[in-house]
């Protein structure tokens, strides 16, 4: 099992730096800090721009591969370089990585948990109205993008706003800056925040996981094993949750484990429209700011997330599956 | 449960009570063609200690029947009439109600012992959750500890241990044990087993068949055996029922049902079951025809389309269940009496095909050409570790080291336990590649040799025959397509095409207006006939059929069985008949090569093998077949062979049969010492008869 896992993470790892690599090179190629410099009036002289982009690592005239020669050998000590700001790439990953992980994670299990137990309803009380409802109500937020989504709940939140007279929701940032109170208060504060970024990645996610839940639960439902625990005195629904369930959450944890490493695209609408300083929003500035250092940082972070979330993917399966053990 | 009145041990003085009594039992499924009405008023009653046999073919309502009793059909099925079990009426209970029921009053096998168990959950837990649905209070140890009890009863070894493996760790048969173990965990006073050997080789059906026997003495149950095979019935049940488009045509004691049926339908099924034990070789008596659709069924006897015995009266009321003159024995025919003046018989009844003598009867076996001749064939695969970089760790000899040639006009049948290399052999033979060890020559052309141009050639007198016709033809093509793309491939101009495909729908009992016709369009036994046909476009000299009768309802394979004899006479074809149905090669094969573990451990004519087999193996294998002949079946001792086939990765030292031979267990040391050291090679133990065994004693096993 160990030795299982450990190949796997092995696998994993050749693929973040393949990822990272990718990402830093068509970055490099592609982005062009050096107009950052050049289009200042008065113009720069040559040299000096020179200077600042030898200083931060990208200038366009050191070829790609010792640049990224050089910024590799940094991220292996943990240096990202430096953000065309001159500030160090590493901690500002540190800062916004906390606050994309806080979305992220707790949207994924939310979403990850209602979507599931929405499928399996759906799919035991297949052709009622809970399943229509659930499924229609599915299908309409998965053909609803995450930017309008986002908006719409703005909306509704300012009405409720407006309609209770007090502020109930909050809809920008992630606190009220220069918040006097107790540790109550600022909890309460960060609460009212964090409700309708989350709301707007986890429905999308309760419906994207709620119908793959109900294809799988239908798969399993007809299983000749379910009939079996029938046969030796199980109720329906003891031997649909003890012996169904199990199966169909096999295929989901794979589902779960890579919607949460690419969640990070959507969070990134999200972040923006909320006034969250996250990854994905960084990423989006990076790119219009040239910076190269920076996009190929949240490159490596997506590929990470991918690899965590492959790993535990794995374990999961592995857990859940005791064919996949022995092999 | 205790609902049973009265337990009487000899059943002669005292009726016992039925522990399970239906009656009328109807059971229709809404469909979009009509309703299905698959059980049409079922009636039937089993005492404790009793087997009885319902025997019917696929759609008869056997199965929906028994998922009926047990409350377990998809809520859309519509069940009525009456299911009494032990005084209560179980028929419109609830889920919770029948819950009680199920697994402790009556207990259920099914056919599919893969799917049938939970594949995420150790089979030890599987059980002892069993016992705990009923016994609440039962501790978690206790019951773990009665699991491994009841795997002992029903004989897995090392119990302790295996109650902790996944299903997915054991075989078939070990499977089928564990789900046994399940039925009877909580005591049922009655055993529904469906199908429960149907999926399983015939040595491991024989071991199947004995622990039922365990069971049923450990528990007292009445057991109701649904199965399509008369020979299991023949030897284990009491009594019997047919069952026939969702009703009961024929019920009484086995004698009564084998040796005086009084219903054309019983004795079609007889007639159309060839016997393992006799040499015949005269065609069998196939019932013409299919069963019919049970939307929408016409009055009158169902059966009466296919019956030769059929009167006016047959195609207006539908016969009830009636008695006739032994008590007990029940039928539902007008003919019946007919019947019982004459004490027809099956050939009496069904008209027997007249049979062309095979094209070169005359001519001894030696003069005729060689059509295939495989000499020291082996066929290995590599063993593979590792998921980035694959490394062979090792070899698997799928086949391993087998001789055997086919003359022209004859068969070979290829038999042995699924995993004896049968489907490597023909798949080497049909891919006309260079084997890993051995050559192969068809037509005198060693396959080795060939160029793209000249294996091109050879593959036209190669033809092949599936044994899912279901699967091997694209539902996407017209039949005439279909037969015509063999044709088409070799350029055949499509004027000739069209004729050809005419006369070959016209060679395997179609007819030539079938041609635009899609392969849904048509029954089982016709896209068989339709894959034989395929086979045969291009002429081939030699057709291999992979299991071709095997996925066929036992009426329908009788005319395949019959039409592959026939074509082999009047085509001079010769055939590799590779089979799992021992008492079909017996019928359709002149020679037979026994494998084991990838080795003909035994080859010869058939009456060679069948009537004085010497290798071990095949007497077991042999004797594990059932015959469809209750006092003979009953009379039988079988040789029951321990646990299962080996994998082919650890084949054992010496005889590779060794680890399984009941021959092996009685030898002195000294003799013992020679299987454990000597690889055996086959020896003649007749003029075309060979055995691989150091110690060969022939003997008789019918």
């Amino acid at each position: 099992m160990v030795k299982f896992m450990a190949r796997r993470f092995l696998n994993y790892l050749i693929l973040v730096i393949v990822a990272t690599s990718l990402g830093y090179l068509l970055a490099a190629v592609s982005l062009n800090p050096r107009s950052n410099f050049e289009g200042r009036n008065p113009a720069p002289p040559k040299s000096s721009v020179d200077a600042k982009l030898d200083a931060l690592n990208l200038n366009d005239e050191t070829p790609v591969l010792t640049r990224f020669k050089t910024w590799a050998g940094g991220v292996v000590h943990g240096d990202f370089g430096k953000s065309i700001d001159n500030q160090p790439v590493s901690s500002e990953m540190w800062r916004r990585m906390g606050v994309s992980l806080r979305l992220l994670l707790v949207g994924s299990v939310l979403g990850g948990f209602f979507g599931i137990a929405l499928g399996t309803i759906s799919a035991i009380k297949q052709y009622s109205a809970v399943d229509y409802g659930a499924t229609l109500g599915s299908f309409v937020l998965l053909a609803i993008p995450v930017f309008l989504l986002a908006v719409l709940l703005k909306v509704a939140a300012l009405n409720i706003n407006k309609w209770a007279g007090t502020p109930i929701f909050y809809y920008t940032g992630e606190f009220t800056p220069g918040l006097q109170g107790s540790w109550w208060d600022h909890t309460w504060d960060r609460f009212q925040h964090f409700i309708l970024p989350t709301l707007s990645l986890v429905l999308g996610q309760i419906a994207f996981y709620g119908l793959y839940q109900r294809n799988a639960m239908l798969d399993v439902l007809g299983s000749d094993f379910i009939r079996t625990a029938q046969a030796k005195g199980l109720r329906r629904r003891t031997a649909i949750i003890r012996h169904g369930l199990r199966l169909a959450l096999i295929p989901m944890a794979t589902f779960f484990a890579y919607e949460f490493g690419l969640l990070l695209t959507g969070a990134t609408f999200t972040e923006k429209i909320f006034g969250w300083h996250g990854m994905g929003e960084w990423f989006i500035d990076s790119v219009t700011k040239n910076d190269v250092n920076a996009v190929a940082t949240v490159t490596m972070f997506a590929a990470v997330l991918v690899l965590v979330a492959g790993m535990m993917a794995d374990l999961a399966v592995a857990i859940l599956d005791p064919r996949v053990r022995s092999s | 449960m205790t609902g049973l009145i009265t337990t009487s041990t000899d059943g002669q003085t005292s009726v016992p009570a039925p522990v399970l009594e239906i009656a009328d039992l109807r059971v229709s499924f809404p469909s979009e063609a009509g309703t299905v009405e698959a059980v049409r008023g079922l009636s039937y009653a089993v005492s404790a200690g009793e087997v009885l046999g319902i025997v019917g073919e696929s759609g008869s309502g056997k199965s929906v029947s028994a998922l009926a009793i047990m409350g377990l059909l998809p809520d859309r099925a519509r069940v009525e009439g009456s299911i009494r079990f032990g005084g209560r009426e179980l028929a419109g209970l609830g889920d919770k109600a029948l819950t009680d029921i199920r697994g402790s009053g009556i207990a259920m096998v099914f056919q599919d012992p893969l799917s049938a168990l939970t594949p995420v959950y150790t089979v030890g837990s599987q059980i002892a959750e069993a016992i705990r649905a009923h016994h609440t209070d039962t501790s978690r140890a206790a019951a773990a500890d009665r699991a491994v009890d009841l795997l002992k009863l029903v004989g897995i070894p090392n119990p302790a241990v295996r109650a902790k493996s996944f299903p997915h760790e054991f075989s078939g048969g070990m499977r089928q044990r564990v789900m046994i173990a399940m039925a009877i965990a909580n005591d049922p006073d009655v055993i529904l087993a469906d199908e429960p050997t149907t999926a399983l080789d015939v040595t491991i059906q024989a071991q199947i068949l004995e622990v039922f026997h365990t069971a049923q003495e450990a528990t007292g149950a009445a057991i109701v055996m649904i199965t399509h095979d008369l020979g299991v019935v023949a030897g284990f049940a009491d009594r019997v029922m047919v069952m026939y488009a969702g009703r009961a045509v024929e019920t009484g004691t086995v004698e009564d049902a084998f040796y005086r049926s009084r219903m054309p339908y019983t004795l079609g099924l007889l007639g159309a079951l060839p016997r393992p034990d006799l040499e015949t070789r005269e065609p069998l008596t196939p019932v013409e025809g299919n069963p019919p659709s049970l939307v929408g069924l016409p009055p009158g006897c169902p059966f009466a389309p296919r019956c030769p015995l059929k009167i006016d009266v047959c195609e207006t009321v539908e016969p009830p269940l009636a008695p006739t003159a032994v008590p007990g024995h029940q039928t539902a025919c007008h003919r019946s009496g007919f019947l019982e003046d004459g004490d027809l018989k099956a050939g009496d009844v069904f008209p027997v095909p007249a049979a062309l003598p095979p094209a070169l009867a005359g001519v001894p076996r030696e003069q005729r050409p060689v059509v295939l001749e495989v000499t020291d064939l082996v066929r290995t695969y590599p063993l593979t570790t590792g998921s980035i970089f694959r490394r062979t760790i090792g070899e698997v000899r799928a086949v391993d080291g087998i001789s055997f040639d086919v003359r022209e006009g004859e068969t070979l049948g290829l038999v042995g336990e699924s995993g004896c290399g049968k489907t490597t052999t023909i798949n080497e033979i049909m891919s006309l590649a260079t084997p890993s060890a051995g050559t192969i020559k068809v037509l005198g052309q060693e396959t080795g040799s060939l160029d793209r141009k000249q294996r091109r050639k050879i593959r036209r007198q190669l033809g092949l025959v599936f044994q899912d016709p279901n699967a091997s033809l694209d539902p996407r093509l017209p039949i005439g397509d279909i037969l015509g793309e063999g044709m088409k491939a070799y350029g055949v101009p499509v004027a000739e095409r069209r004729s050809r495909v005419s006369e070959l729908l016209t060679l395997v009992g179609l007819g030539p207006e079938h041609v635009n016709r899609y392969p849904a369009e048509f029954s089982g036994g016709q896209r068989q006939r339709i894959g034989i046909a395929r086979a045969l476009s291009l002429e081939p000299r030699l057709v291999v059929l992979d299991e071709p009768v095997s996925a066929l309802d036992v009426s329908i394979r009788a005319g395949v069985v019959n039409l592959l004899e026939d074509l082999r006479a009047r085509l001079g074809l010769s055939y590799v008949f590779v089979a799992h149905d021992l008492s079909v090669v017996r019928h359709i094969a002149d020679r037979v090569a026994v494998m084991y573990l990838g080795r003909i451990v035994e080859l010869g004519t058939v009456a060679d093998v069948f009537d004085a087999p010497a290798h071990p193996y095949t007497q077991a294998l042999l004797s594990a077949v059932p015959v469809p002949d209750p006092r003979q079946e009953r009379a039988r001792k079988r040789i029951l062979l321990e646990g299962d086939l080996p994998s082919p990765s650890e084949v054992p030292t010496g005889c590779r049969f060794r680890s399984r031979c009941p021959l092996y267990a009685t030898l002195l040391e000294d003799h013992q010492a020679r299987c454990r050291d000597d690889d055996p090679v086959l020896t003649p133990q007749g003029p075309d008869h060979t055995a691989a065994c150091h110690w060969p004693e022939a003997r008789t096993v019918f």
